[in-house]
């Protein structure tokens, strides 16, 4: 059972990451943003091909780093990616959300924009990659340490944690320090005032976007290091992250952030009860009960 | 001389439905000017269109002989115009300190004087500078608002009820603080309910009805003026 | 290809656009006339696919029961499939909408979409249900002995217009109805309907039950059709996402262009086909992703440049309400 709850936590770090940038761009932006799955699969993919194409190509060698599953390549594949998703983000906004904004069209139009976003990426990785699982380094045995209490643990899944935890430090030092990070909290907490006190909205948007890419990619990249890759990982991680998204309230980063270990130790607990295959209706179940008893989600007020 | 007029302006919030209809005001420099008038008389509109966020489907808003019908508020903004909302006047998750920032926020210079201006103006924020503004009563919020509309170092300030809410006490000390602003040498255009009030400080005032300008004098002829006094000051 | 099979492509081709006219039908009672925002069509889809399937099969017996497995078997008509269909669907969504239609549109999109991969997830993984992953085979077909294997599309393409006709007409009729005129109300605005909250919600959940019994009962004609189901087939792609993008193009709000959009877009997903035959050999086994992705750019085309769809909303409806 504790074994259960460290690997929740393991994957409570991954849909946290793309909790984080779902709520945001849910409040600031105002999209459902259903391609979020995707954009974490598209930043898992990206990674890839840094690291077993551009990277070996540049020169990188492939080392690795004490016992853990990788080394250079994918310490230079992770912020590249995380950049590329984000831009592609800003790019799907200005391509079509913008237009949608433009024309007032409603929050369902928006959202349901972003459905045709989520499966043209999936397409385009599909036609790509293929549909088969691969990996970032086939093959490579990846025993666990023994820690105390029954633990079972991989370096990888230490490193996963780890760094999840700076990226979430990185995120509250910009929204906390910085000029924009605080006009993005501004916005967030009241657009109007916002464009009245002359901070341009498109702006915050484009940030708003470029974070939420930039974290999801992260966390598929952490999926892809821990397990393996595949075109429907992120697509899979979406029920999840709402989940975690509308338990922690809408618009609240760290209540994301609470809300996807939540979701993360609640499935991988469910495992000892159910078949593993049932870890996403469980997701969606604690996802119904809340909007059942809490709709505002455990951090908002009515 | 007119720092700001509003000339002949029409405007609502659907072509169809106008709520102001031929509109024309003036705003000179170093003044206050009070707009008073019954409930639905487009008052906060008027501001609204001034600022950009509607766009007058008639005339033009002059300021400094520029016309700014139309723009969008963030270049209003950089020219020197910043408005305080009615409601929803604050951030309320952010400091008060993070507020006033926001208000800086298209200003490249270094503002901390204007922060230290805006401290002394309004001591209380200061020493709560660290307090979530929506934790603060109706009174600093208030206070948080105009400083942070003063964070823009603006030559024109408008406000739309700032008295809307507060209880009595604060009512006054609003009003005194919109004087002391109004003596560092902005002008100001002020809308209010509150219309006996706001014509005691003010030097002009108009009157306006159904989204037109009935009458306008200098603030003690209004408050002189029988019928003013009937409809609009409480007898 | 000579006379004889272009027609009977043409007809497999009709058979299954009309099939998808149905779910488009139903997702226009939902969306386009009370502006319920359901991604799930594909578990309604499912649900009715499988009903009828148990309904209209006998229970495995002898050897078969050792493979195959499902919780009931009937054996019944054709017709009892239909209605069991559209009576499992609607019981679920009526389930369904109970926690989910008092949210706000975007929260009963995430929720659909769960409920239709948890439908997918149970049929499976439950052996006992409905023989799990292998699905179930050797469906019978209503009307089978009047012609022969080889022609027997020519009797189920009737079937299958007259059904989309019956459906058809009963929408029209509903719509048309005060319970119609409320409906556009709510998708209007649901303040200015002047009703009580639990009024609202209860429109909304005839729609909902409404609308998810007609999809059903499109996933029972596509079991009939194809003679075997795996919960493979029920995925958002092909069960929910193309739905969306008919009833988009064809114009939400107007049955007839839920009708057009399901031909066309079908017309245009199997013409894709013909373009993808053109892509180099190695590219071959991707096919299927080219052509899902030019129906993606096709519905952000649509939303951006014509959101009413081809031919848009019917006035004569909303001149009604005034």
């Amino acid at each position: 059972m504790i074994s259960l709850i460290v690997y929740g936590i393991i994957v409570g770090c991954i849909i946290a990451l793309g909790a984080i940038g779902l709520t945001m761009v849910y409040k600031i932006v105002g999209i459902a943003n259903f391609a979020h799955g995707d954009f974490m699969t598209l930043g898992a993919y990206i990674a890839l091909v840094m690291v077993s194409i551009v990277l070996p190509w540049v020169g990188i060698p492939d080392t690795r780093f004490g016992p853990l599953s990788f080394g250079w390549r994918m310490v230079i594949a992770f912020p590249v990616s995380m950049l590329f998703v984000a831009f592609i983000a800003i790019f799907f906004d200005k391509l079509l959300y913008k237009k949608l904004r433009k024309k007032k069209s409603n929050a369902v139009i928006l959202a349901m924009s972003s459905l045709g976003v989520a499966f043209i990426i999936r397409m385009l990785i599909l036609i790509i990659w293929g549909s088969d699982y691969v990996f970032y380094r086939p093959g490579l045995l990846r025993p666990a340490l023994f820690l105390p209490l029954g633990i079972r643990i991989r370096p990888d899944e230490i490193f996963i944690v780890c760094t999840a935890i700076f990226l979430v430090v990185l995120l509250h030092l910009f929204l906390n320090r910085t000029k924009m990070g605080k006009a993005m909290r501004a916005t967030s907490d009241n657009p109007d005032l916002a464009l009245v006190t002359g901070i341009d909205t498109e702006r915050i948007i484009s940030w708003t976007w470029a974070i939420g890419g930039a974290l999801t990619a992260a966390g598929g990249i952490l999926y892809g290091i821990d397990v393996q890759l595949h075109p429907g990982m992120g697509w899979n991680f979406l029920i999840p992250i709402f989940a975690a998204t509308i338990l922690g309230s809408i618009g609240n980063i760290y209540g994301a952030l609470i809300g996807g270990f939540v979701i993360g130790i609640a499935q991988e607990v469910s495992t000892a009860f159910l078949e593993p295959t049932y870890k996403l209706p469980v997701a969606f179940m604690i996802m119904i009960i809340i909007l059942l008893v809490r709709p505002e989600g455990i951090f908002g007020k009515e | 001389m007119s720092i700001l007029k509003v000339d002949n302006v029409t405007a609502g919030y659907t072509p169809e439905s106008s709520i102001l209809h031929g509109l024309t005001l003036e705003l000179n420099e170093g003044e206050i000017v009070s707009i008073i008038g019954p409930n639905g008389a487009g008052k906060s509109t008027l501001l609204k269109a001034i600022f950009g966020l509607l766009k007058p489907t008639e005339g033009q808003i002059l300021l400094r002989g520029e016309n700014i019908a139309g723009m969008p508020p963030f270049k209003i903004a950089k020219k020197g115009l910043s408005y305080v909302p009615q409601v929803d006047n604050i951030f309320p998750s952010l400091t008060i300190q993070e507020n006033l920032e926001m208000g800086a926020f298209i200003r490249d210079d270094d503002y901390s004087g204007t922060m230290e201006g805006v401290f002394s103006l309004f001591p209380v924020l200061k020493e709560r500078r660290n307090t979530r503004a929506g934790t603060l009563s109706g009174g600093q919020r208030q206070m948080v608002a105009m400083g942070r509309a003063l964070m823009l170092n603006p030559s024109i300030l408008l406000l739309d009820e700032p008295s809307a809410g507060l209880a009595p006490i604060f009512v006054s000390s609003i009003f005194e603080k919109i004087k002391e602003i109004n003596a560092t040498g902005v002008s100001i255009l002020i809308v209010e309910q509150n219309a006996k009030e706001a014509l005691k400080m003010s030097h002009r005032g108009y009157v306006l009805a159904m989204g037109r300008n009935v009458m306008d004098d200098d603030s003690d002829a209004l408050l002189n003026n029988e019928d003013v006094g009937k409809l609009y000051l409480g007898g | 290809m000579h006379i004889a099979g272009l027609s009977s492509y043409i007809v497999s081709l009709i058979i299954m656009a009309g099939i998808y006219a149905v779910l488009s039908l139903g997702l226009n009672i939902q969306w386009g006339y009370t502006g319920l925002f359901n991604i799930g069509i594909a578990g309604f889809f499912c649900i009715g696919a499988y009903t009828s399937a148990m309904i209209t099969t006998p229970m495995p017996s002898g050897i078969y029961a050792k493979y195959v497995h499902q919780l009931f078997g009937l054996n019944l008509p054709f017709v009892f499939g239909l209605l069991g269909a559209a009576i499992a669907a609607g019981i679920i969504a009526f389930l369904i909408g109970i926690p989910t239609l008092r949210l706000r549109d975007d929260y009963l999109a995430i929720a659909t979409l769960g409920i239709a991969e948890t439908i997918r997830l149970i049929f499976n993984n439950e052996q006992w249900l409905a023989n799990g992953p292998r699905g179930l085979m050797g469906l019978p077909q209503p009307l089978h002995s009047l012609v022969s294997e080889r022609n027997y599309n020519y009797i189920y393409i009737i079937i299958v217009i007259v059904i989309m006709a019956i459906i058809y007409l009963a929408i029209e009729k509903a719509i048309r109805s005060p319970w119609g005129r409320v409906l556009r109300a709510i998708r209007e605005d649901e303040g200015s309907a002047s009703m009580s909250g639990k009024d609202v919600f209860n429109f909304k959940m005839q729609s909902f039950v409404f609308g998810c019994m007609v999809m059903g009962v499109g996933g029972a004609l596509y079991a009939h059709y194809t003679r075997s189901i795996t919960p493979t087939v029920f995925t958002p792609l092909y069960g929910t996402f193309i739905v969306w993008i008919m009833l988009m193009a064809g114009g939400s709000g107007n049955n007839k262009g839920a009708i057009l959009g399901a031909f066309v877009i079908w017309g245009v997903w199997v013409g894709t086909k013909f373009m993808t035959d053109f892509l180099p050999p190695y590219l071959q086994s991707r096919a299927p992703y080219f052509r899902f992705l030019i129906i993606g750019i096709i519905l952000e085309f649509i939303l951006i440049y014509r959101p009413q769809g081809m031919i848009g909303e019917e006035k004569s409806v909303s001149k009604l309400m005034e």
